[in-house]
Parts: structure tokens; C-alpha cells; sequence
């Protein structure tokens, strides 16, 4: 009996090996080569927006807060270098924002393309794993570019700075993932989608110590700071930009606070995620 | 105590047994105690109204939904065990086309293949030869939104047979579409049961089930009525032929209680009366020598759609 039951084990891990192992990296595949249909409006995104924002708040409103406050007016440097790392966090969650909403809509429901994969032996936390490896490369990518402007921009120091891009991408895995997990408990979009970019994103984006230190605001709207990983992205990317001091307290509430986010997130749209097409 | 490796080499032994087979939802009773079993190279059926339950006995079979009790084996696995074992040998043609519009034809093929583990050459290459299955090759390129909807189907089935199943699940596969669209995939599932590709499919059309099944269980509300072949279905449960006589909206029950001897059976339906007999034109001659005088008559051979009148009392499509 004991050999018998060894015998199946062996042969049916081969004919499922590779999809129990390398599913979630198939998803991945699939949505790079869908991300390639629009793939304009990727390279647009990535090189416009630091280029606009860069020239907008560094050299134009930078300019402005030097010429009345000096070269090292806010948290001891160029309001430009100031700015610089929050404007990459907040890039990394509009790109996240994307990517985690109507994409995780368009597979559930209105192409119900989550549906076709999940009949495959690729597993419903499988396809929500290979969401996350296509978004993460996508951020990673999106935001090497932008660090890359922000150096010719001379709004950053080369060197360890660089690791600005990896703090952005988790930024926006923070905020994206737990973004994910809720919208695939929609059944249908009427306009929740909408809310969350206006009402949730955009405060999020001006009132994270974004352009102003999160010390300037009223104490009864810090909190939104802090609960925003805007917020503690951009601390982290200060730091490791320009030197920001935080103590080190702070600085590992920092790195877990984004790191529970992004993991809730993740392990919430994959319990999600199986109830749904698992029925 | 499975002996599941034996089932997966042995030709004879089925590649699906349910027995008892219940799914409940909350409340409610979607599939209630089925049991059959489906031979490999089989042409099996599951034919019912709208929510007999055919679905959820195929997403079960799919191992994409979990009974809540009874016995369900495929290729003599557990499904609740072995999921994407399971799946890696299923190839599934859903009720709804749930290719992806983002992509192209072709590309449809290639990212799903890859799904199954397949290399990035095999995948390309068996893409091109089930285009051309699919006489798609014209649209490899074309965007999915593009096709018309048998196309649609035609590819969603390619895209089923990417990891070259051994048993092919196919829901409602015809529903929505034109008679000239029905033909054609009708004709790519005959080749695919000649070449001994073990067919599972829904339908609540008696033709489609007549044209494509060996076998097949009648099902209503989330039970096995009959099963057998289809003519054997109609032998048990029908005449050879039906004579279908209207004698006026207002009338046909009337008539139906004064025909009542005719045939081996007569059933009254609001716009016709239906009788059952071995020789329908010799029923009519007999008929009208009494006096009878309706409106119109036909005599047609008996087909699935009596057999699940007879058994629900109720018509196929409502």
C-alpha cells in the first residue's frame, strides 16, 4: 500500500511541476505582454511626468522659495532636493494606482480573463502573485527612470540615493496592494474606482510632507501623514537622499509600516481572489 | 486507498466518476446527489433546462469549485487534493468567451500554453497547427474584439486544446450562436471525438446533444433524470415518431381529451397536441376518418426534447 501511494505522488508532481512553480511568473508574462499594447503611454508616463514635475516644483516653485527663503530653506537643503524623492514616491503610486485597479477590474469581471487563466493548473494566488512581479517590474523600471532625471536635474546626490528607486517601488506596493485586495471585492464599478484616485490618492499625494515638511501641517491633519505611505516612503527616500534625520525608531516604522501594508495587501487579494474564482 | 497512477495509464477505467455528487449554496441546492461515470474517448452530455445545475457539475468536474459532499474523481484524483493536476489535463471551453481582448488571436494561444509549462517553442508551434484546427490562420493577428462570435468560440476551444487535454469540457458550446457557426464547430468536435478525445459537454439543445453525444444524462433541477445513449433515450421514453397536430389556441385541449386513445400517448401542449405513435402518417389517416380536421399537421421523428417532456413534464427552452 505504501509503495502505491508513493508511486502517484512522483508521477503527479511532474505533470503539474512546472505550473505549481513558475505560475505566478506565466501571469507575470501575460500582463508584460499586455502592458506592450500600451506600452506608449508606459514610456510617456515614465519620461513626461518627472520631466514636468522636476521643472515644475524644483525650478520653477524652487526657485521662488530660494529667492525668499535661501538656497537651504527647507530641512536644510534646495527646496528641489527637498521635493525630488517625494515626487518619485508619489510617481511609483499613480503607476501602482494603475496597475492594481482596472487591470484587477478587467480580470474578475468586465474580461473576465482571471476566470480563463484559473481553469488552467496556474492557482488564484498565483495569478495575484503575478500581478504584484509584473507591477513590481513596471515601478522598478518607471522609477530607475525617473531617479535618472532627478540626477540630471542635479536634485539628487549619486551613489547610495539610488536605492530612492527601491523605496518608491515598495512605496507603491503599499499602497497598491491593499488597493488590489479591494478591488477584487467589487462586483461592479460604479464609480468606487473613481472615488478612491480623488478622494484617497490625491489627499494622500498633497498632504504626505510632500511639498512641505508634515511638521508645517495643523497637528489634527498630521495624521493622514501618518498613515500614508507616501509619508514614510518619502522619509526613508529623504534620508537616503539628502541625510534627513530621523531617529532610528522612526526610520523602522518607517520600513515596517510600508512592509505590513504591502503583505496585508497582497495576502488579502490572494484569500480574495480564491473565493471568488473558487466558488 | 487510490490507485491513482493505474488510472492515469489504464485506457479502460473511467476517466470520471461522480456518485453522489451534492453543491450547495448557502440554501440552495444547485447539484442534488448526481452520480455517472465517463468512459475515455467518450462523448458524454449533460443536457437541461437553464439551471438544472449542468454548470456547477462542470466547474466541479473543472475542479475549480468544491463539492460539499459525495465522491469525484478525475483521472482517478481527488480534486480537492489535486487541483492543478487535475487542470493540467482538462482543457476547458467556459460558457462565456473569457479570451483576452488586450491581446491578439494568436497571442491568446501563446500566453495560455504557457500556463500549462510549456516551452516557448512548443507553445508557438502548437498555436499555429490549432489556428489552422481552428481555421483561424487569416487571423492570427486580428484583435479578438474583431471576430464574430463563432470565430470567438473556435478560438476559445484552440486555446482549450493548447495542453492537448484528456478530456475536453465544453459548456453550452453553441449557445448564442448562428446555424452556419453551429455547423462548422460541430464539425471540429466530431474530428476531436474521432481522434478519441475523451468530450463532456452541457447543452439544452436536443440537436446538439443528438449530433455529438454517445451518452448522455438528463438532468433537471439538480438531478439525473435518465441517462443512455440518445436514441436509446428515445426508445425508452418516446415513440419513433411524433404526429403534431393545432387545432387553434382555444382549442387543443379540447381535442386533446377526445384523441385521448390515439397513439401509444397523447400530450397537450398550450399551442399543439402531440401525439405519440410507431407510424405517424397511418395516425393521421386514422384521425382524420374519424373527423378530425386540424389546422395543420406534421409528423417528425422523435427527438431528445419529447424524452425530456415525458420526464418533466416541461419544455427544454422556456
Amino acid at each position: 500500500m505504501t509503495a502505491l501511494d508513493a508511486a502517484p505522488g512522483e508521477q503527479l508532481r511532474r505533470v503539474a511541476a512546472r505550473p505549481r512553480r513558475f505560475g505566478a511568473w506565466y501571469v507575470a508574462e501575460h500582463r508584460l505582454r499586455v502592458m506592450r499594447s500600451y506600452v506608449s503611454t508606459v514610456l510617456i508616463g515614465a519620461v513626461g511626468t518627472p520631466l514636468l514635475y522636476l521643472f515644475a516644483m524644483g525650478v520653477g516653485l524652487g526657485a521662488l522659495v530660494s529667492a525668499n527663503l535661501g538656497p537651504h530653506a527647507v530641512d536644510g537643503v534646495s527646496y528641489l532636493r527637498f521635493v525630488a524623492p517625494a515626487l518619485l514616491c508619489t510617481a511609483a503610486v499613480t503607476v501602482a494606482s494603475e496597475e492594481f485597479t482596472y487591470p484587477v477590474m478587467l480580470g474578475f469581471k468586465w474580461n473576465p480573463t482571471f476566470v480563463g487563466i484559473s481553469s488552467s493548473p496556474v492557482s488564484p494566488g498565483q495569478i495575484i502573485d503575478g500581478m504584484v512581479i509584473a507591477v513590481v517590474i513596471r515601478l522598478v523600471a518607471t522609477s530607475a527612470v525617473y531617479w535618472l532625471f532627478m540626477l540630471l536635474f542635479g536634485a539628487t546626490p549619486s551613489g547610495a540615493a539610488a536605492l530612492s528607486v527601491l523605496i518608491a517601488t515598495l512605496v507603491g506596493l503599499a499602497f497598491g496592494a491593499p488597493v488590489m485586495a479591494y478591488v477584487a471585492t467589487l462586483t461592479s464599478d460604479s464609480g468606487q474606482i473613481a472615488m478612491l484616485m480623488r478622494f484617497v490618492l490625491l489627499p494622500l499625494t498633497l498632504f504626505s510632507g510632500t511639498f512641505f515638511p508634515l511638521t508645517l501641517m495643523p497637528v489634527y491633519l498630521q495624521w493622514i501623514g501618518w498613515l500614508s505611505p507616501i509619508w514614510h516612503g518619502t522619509q526613508l527616500a529623504r534620508i537616503v537622499s539628502y541625510g534627513a534625520r530621523e531617529p532610528a525608531w522612526l526610520i523602522a516604522v518607517h520600513v515596517l509600516y510600508l512592509l505590513a501594508l504591502f503583505v496585508s495587501g497582497w495576502l488579502l487579494a490572494r484569500r480574495i481572489a480564491k473565493g471568488r474564482l473558487y466558488s | 486507498m487510490s490507485f491513482a497512477w493505474v488510472t492515469l495509464d489504464t485506457v479502460s477505467s473511467p476517466v470520471i466518476v461522480a456518485s453522489d455528487l451534492v453543491k450547495r449554496y448557502g440554501e440552495v441546492v444547485a447539484v442534488g446527489g448526481v452520480s455517472f461515470e465517463v468512459a475515455p474517448g467518450e462523448s458524454f452530455g449533460l443536457l437541461g433546462p437553464n439551471g438544472a445545475g449542468k454548470s456547477t457539475t462542470m466547474r466541479m468536474i473543472g475542479a475549480v469549485s468544491t463539492r460539499t459532499s459525495g465522491r469525484l474523481e478525475i483521472l482517478g484524483l481527488d480534486p480537492d487534493r489535486y487541483g492543478p493536476e487535475i487542470r493540467s489535463q482538462l482543457g476547458v471551453v467556459p460558457q462565456s468567451d473569457n479570451l483576452d481582448e488586450e491581446l491578439r488571436v494568436r497571442e491568446n494561444l501563446l500566453v495560455y500554453g504557457r500556463y500549462f509549462g510549456m516551452t516557448r517553442a512548443h507553445v508557438s508551434g502548437r498555436a499555429d497547427e490549432l489556428l489552422a484546427f481552428a481555421q483561424l490562420q487569416d487571423k492570427a493577428k486580428a484583435k479578438v474584439t474583431d471576430l464574430s462570435g463563432g470565430m470567438k468560440r473556435r478560438l476559445t476551444i484552440a486555446r482549450g486544446l493548447m495542453n492537448d487535454p484528456r478530456i475536453l469540457l465544453l459548456d453550452e458550446p453553441t449557445t448564442g450562436l448562428d446555424p452556419q457557426a453551429r455547423h462548422i464547430l460541430w464539425d471540429r468536435l466530431f474530428r476531436l471525438k474521432e481522434q478519441g478525445t475523451t468530450l463532456v459537454l452541457t447543452t439544452h439543445y436536443m440537436d446538439e446533444a443528438e449530433q455529438l453525444c454517445d451518452r448522455l444524462v438528463v438532468v433537471d433541477k439538480g438531478a439525473i433524470m435518465a441517462e443512455g445513449s440518445p436514441s436509446s433515450l428515445i426508445r425508452r421514453y418516446s415513440s419513433r415518431e411524433v404526429l403534431e397536430l393545432r387545432f387553434g389556441a382555444d382549442r387543443n385541449a379540447e381535442m386533446a381529451d377526445r384523441l385521448r386513445d390515439a397513439g401509444d400517448r397523447v400530450e397537450a401542449l398550450p399551442d399543439r397536441v402531440l401525439v405519440y405513435t410507431a407510424d405517424g402518417e397511418g395516425e393521421l389517416a386514422r384521425l382524420t376518418d374519424a373527423g378530425m380536421r386540424p389546422i395543420t399537421s406534421l409528423v417528425r421523428r422523435s427527438s431528445l426534447e419529447d424524452v425530456f417532456l415525458r420526464l418533466t413534464g416541461r419544455s427544454l427552452i422556456e
